[in-house]
């Protein structure tokens, strides 16, 4: 390993670093907000978006994101009328592209898991909300969603996880994402172990963040759910 | 369309065999690392229970694809190293499919630990204290009481790695393996009609996601069989 080589060429990798966090963090956002009407439309098993909904996510979560990202990419070029549309400049370049198909990808994911935590719901909780004569919209805003959202942080700490190790597939159709910029270096100095290492361990360290800060967010969202310190009761008050 | 009947053999007899070939191959190769990374989980033994930590934290906090790259390379750089050493084999060359095969198996592996690991902690430890007293040898105890549970409470997430392993199986193509992706970007680029070729290949996937569903999931109901459900 020729550290020095790494260090010299740390331009490339800052890159792809960045071009990483700038395609997972931007595909979690759209596909965030894709997502949650999907899930509350696929929870109340609405009668036309329901089966929709689950053809959209059945089709995204059972094929590899590399083949939609190369259909999106190499297979949109096919057709004429994407050509002369307006959006081709967008689809002609790599970025764009993966950017799109790692938003659709996540949504899926994502719905499901908004769709499981919101079918959760205690039946409780709903009752209470129509009792206090919330509507519809309001019992979302202000019970389920945030009520759903608690429960499905687990779940979406795993699938931000599967997104940036998903993210690689950019890296095949030829964006600098961080195994990109290792791959640039090995081909410009006829090396492997620099470039594929570097890039394995910026992977790594990405991964340990992204779990100690989900770990923290969980401790202040599920701060109800914490066991109670236990030690000798208050004294009972004096009358 | 007529152009995929044509090339019909190409992308789905032979790519789409090599694809279930990886897919297969790697999943027996998975599940021997996942049995064995439970084990050494479980066991008393401070050093490999520090082994397998490491090795289910690293594999599973780098992408596949990266560490794909990496035991391609690096694992014919150790068979030569150890050939060279032990003066046993000369120069051998992995071939691609076994490169894939393996490297998919020994990633995965990592991820059917935890779900044989959580497995096997459901089982009551009771049972297997019971089978001790009635004086069962221990692969007799393995074979009657813990394996038939392993299997009921290791289905549904093995179901789940299953079917993230075959999405997996699509990034051997980057390594030049010939599988179904391989072949119909390649060729429906050649005949500028890749959109139509990739999604057929979508396709395949998707056939072989629902296949795979209702398989395991009847088998879950199988291994299920006794079982009260409230």
């Amino acid at each position: 390993m020729d550290y020095t080589l790494i260090s010299d060429n740390y331009n490339f990798l800052l890159l792809g670093l960045i071009n990483t966090i700038c395609l997972v963090s931007l595909a979690l956002l759209f596909g965030g907000i894709i997502s949650i009407p999907l899930a509350i439309l696929s929870a109340d098993r609405h009668r036309i978006f329901g089966p929709i909904i689950w053809g959209y996510t059945y089709f995204f979560r059972g094929t590899p994101l590399l083949i939609q990202a190369y259909l999106i990419y190499y297979g949109m070029g096919q057709f004429e009328f994407v050509q002369n549309s307006f959006a081709w400049p967008i689809l002609r370049s790599a970025w764009w592209c993966a950017l799109i198909a790692f938003s659709l990808n996540t949504a899926a994911y994502t719905t499901e898991i908004f769709r499981g935590a919101i079918e959760a719901t205690p039946l409780g909780e709903v009752e209470a909300a129509k009792a206090c004569g919330m509507s519809r919209f309001t019992m979302m805003r202000r019970v389920i969603l945030p009520s759903a959202f608690r429960r499905a942080l687990p779940a979406y700490s795993n699938e931000v996880i599967f997104m940036l190790h998903g993210s690689v597939v950019a890296s095949t159709i030829s964006v600098i994402d961080i195994l990109g910029a290792g791959r640039v270096i090995n081909g410009k100095f006829y090396v492997f172990r620099e470039g594929l290492y570097s890039a394995a361990v910026i992977y790594l360290a990405l991964v340990i963040l992204i779990t100690q800060g989900f770990r923290i967010w969980e401790k202040h969202w599920h701060a109800h759910l914490r066991a109670r310190p236990t030690g000798t009761p208050a004294p009972a008050p004096k009358h | 369309m007529e152009n995929i009947w044509e090339y019909r053999d190409l992308i789905f007899i032979k790519g789409g065999l090599l694809t279930i070939q990886v897919g297969l191959g790697s999943l027996v190769i998975a599940t021997i690392f996942g049995l064995l990374g439970a084990w050494a989980k479980l066991t008393t033994n401070f050093l490999l229970n520090w082994l397998a930590m490491g090795y289910t934290t690293i594999i599973r906090g780098i992408p596949d694809l990266v560490l794909m790259l990496i035991i391609f390379f690096e694992g014919q750089i150790f068979l030569n190293f150890a050939g060279e050493w032990t003066g046993l084999w000369t120069y051998v060359e992995i071939s691609p499919l076994t490169a894939g095969i393996g490297t998919i198996g020994f990633i995965m592996g990592a991820y059917y630990t935890e779900t044989f690991r959580g497995a096997f902690l459901s089982i009551p430890n009771g049972q297997i204290e019971a089978g001790i007293a009635c004086g069962m040898s221990r692969p007799l105890i393995f074979r009657r009481i813990i394996w038939p549970q392993l299997v009921r409470y290791a289905l549904p997430s093995f179901t789940n790695n299953w079917l993230v392993q075959l999405k997996t199986t699509a990034l051997v193509s980057v390594i030049g393996l010939q599988d179904i992706v391989y072949n119909a970007n390649s060729i429906g680029r050649k005949l500028r009609e890749p959109f139509t070729f990739l999604f057929a290949a979508l396709l395949f996937y998707l056939v072989l996601t629902a296949v795979s569903e209702i398989v395991l999931r009847s088998m879950e109901k199988k291994y299920s069989a006794g079982v009260r459900r409230v």
